[in-house]
């Protein structure tokens, strides 16, 4: 899980030539949690035949697409892509989002209410075989197809127009890699409610000890993200026992501070604001 | 002389609205041609188009009898390379790293990529900086390195190789410059165009332009207003006209092209 959510970090920052990118800034993660949230209400209804696991990843996915594609459209028109309004359009999205879920919510009943909330602050506690079999294999698969695209990532870094100067499709590349991200992210958010920061984080500090070649840059990143996310979790299992804190609580708690150090000292490692 | 570029009554423009129209043109292996015009006369819009980030919006753009649309973008990435005005890198790459992205359309191997980058890095001045960080350079230390990554896309798979059929599009490479490197830049796409490269490039510096290029394109509001070669165009009154400001033109005492200054 902390690899697909640092993987995913990682490209989404190369795609948005932006060391800020993260699936959670550009309304990806929002997207998914609404698909996801109403997935739970309606999906267990409308949808009875099919596992309950399979209607919620499906509804993330789709959350997450449909946010990306729309954050995407709003912040492009015929002379590129303007990572500032992306980030802007993400921002709203998320609020959107956030204030459709609370409606979903207002409308839930009280078991399911507990639920979705309890599913929102990030958990791993429930690992059933199934959910295992699907985070492993969304891992392996984005953990083959993402590092390939790695020198292309790299070009895209000097700007879209550059890269396709240098003969890559970029307009294919961006599709391809937004749709991955947003298998990565859904599955995630299906599985495990929102962690926060995991992509935000981990590319940076990856980034800061081995440079910012995608190549390495990408495998370092899921590494490192799953490492991260099982300290997290141990410590979440842990520090209060029998009880276990959401993990994503730990992650927002510990990440934002080490977060907000790295914007002040980024200038020390050659990063420039974008 | 064959040629490797051919406007046909090409616009171009952003948003459907035409920046440049009706330009027709004949570059040749070798031809080193230089745009010259206003601010906001159409010399980007033109290299852009040449680069294939516009599609014509009326017109052709032929390179090598082929539509350069119709061209795959990687068989196109290995005959024309092109340095934009500005550059937006904003992660730490080294230098090095930066300028073998130049490398990426091609595969010659490691060893014909090592001895390429060691020769543009020589050619830009930029061999003491290849292990340093790009976003912690000068502005001109930066605009040398991005013209070493263009330069070493140009070279297929020996930095000694000829070069007809490639085309070098430069948009302003000197404006961030110092007096050596200038001279160094030109230099340069002298020796590129004496191996057969064609080179089409935009400068202020009408003098460096003079001492370069062996047509001008003279463009205003989008058109062309001029083509010739700098003897012929880079007159008192036309420039005069041209930029509607008072200038001089004198002979170069050792070389005889021409030069140009303001008179007040």
């Amino acid at each position: 899980m902390g690899a697909i959510l640092a993987l995913c970090g990682a490209v989404s920052q190369g795609l948005f030539r932006n060391p800020l990118a993260d699936p959670s800034l550009i309304g990806v993660t929002g997207g998914a949690t609404l698909g996801a949230a109403a997935a739970m209400v309606l999906g267990a209804g409308a949808l009875p035949a099919l596992p309950v696991l399979t209607v919620i990843s499906f509804g993330a996915f789709a959350g997450g697409v449909a946010a990306v594609l729309l954050v995407y459209r709003l912040a492009t028109d015929s002379t590129g892509t303007s990572v500032a309004t992306m980030l802007l359009a993400g921002i709203a999205i998320t609020a959107l989002a956030g204030a459709l879920v609370s409606l979903v919510e207002f409308y839930a009943d009280n078991a399911l209410l507990r639920r979705i909330s309890l599913w929102k602050m990030g958990g791993l506690e429930t690992g059933s075989r199934p959910e295992v079999v699907l985070a492993l294999a969304v891992t392996a698969v984005l953990c083959v197809a993402l590092p390939r695209h790695g020198t292309a990532l790299n070009a895209l870094l000097l700007g879209e127009s550059e890269a396709a100067h240098l003969g890559i499709r970029v307009g294919r590349l961006k599709a391809v890699l937004v749709t991955w991200i947003a298998l990565g992210v859904g599955v995630s958010v299906a599985l495990a409610g929102t962690i926060a920061f995991v992509g935000l984080v981990v590319p940076h500090v990856v980034r800061l000890a081995i440079g910012p070649d995608h190549r390495y840059l990408l495998p370092g990143s899921a590494l490192a993200g799953a490492i991260l996310l099982l300290l997290a979790d141990t410590a979440a299992r842990l520090l209060a026992p029998p009880a276990e804190i959401p993990v994503g609580i730990l992650t927002a708690i510990v990440g934002v501070p080490f977060f907000l150090s790295l914007l002040r000292q980024r200038a020390r490692f050659g990063m420039v604001a974008p | 002389m064959s040629t490797l570029l051919e406007a046909r009554h090409l616009s171009a423009g952003w948003g459907g609205c035409a920046v440049l129209s009706d330009i027709d043109l004949d570059l040749g292996a070798g031809e080193v041609l230089g745009l010259l015009g206003p601010n906001g006369a159409g010399k980007s819009t033109l290299l852009r188009a040449m680069a294939g980030d516009l599609a014509p919006l009326a017109g052709e753009l032929v390179l090598d009898g082929r539509p350069l649309s119709a061209w795959p973008p990687q068989a196109r990435a290995r005959r024309v390379a092109y340095l934009p005005q500005a550059s937006s890198l904003a992660f730490p790459f080294t230098v090095h790293e930066v300028v073998m992205l130049g490398r990426l359309p091609h595969d010659a191997g490691r060893r014909a990529d090592d001895a390429i980058v060691a020769a543009v890095l020589a050619w830009t001045d930029t061999t003491h900086l290849a292990g340093r960080l790009y976003t912690l350079l000068s502005g001109g230390e930066q605009q040398r390195v991005q013209l070493a990554r263009v330069l070493c896309q140009l070279m297929h798979s020996s930095p000694e190789e000829p070069l007809e059929g490639r085309l070098l599009l430069l948009d302003e490479p000197s404006a961030a410059l110092d007096l050596r490197h200038q001279q160094l830049l030109v230099d340069t796409v002298r020796d590129l165009a004496r191996r057969g490269c064609t080179v089409v490039l935009s400068l202020h510096d009408l003098n460096l332009l003079s001492s370069l290029a062996d047509r001008l394109l003279v463009l205003a509001g989008g058109a062309c207003r001029a083509l010739d070669t700098p003897a012929a165009l880079l007159t008192c009154e036309f420039l005069g006209e041209l930029f509607g400001t008072e200038l001089a033109v004198q002979p170069h005492p050792l070389k005889g092209y021409p030069l140009v200054f303001p008179l007040d």
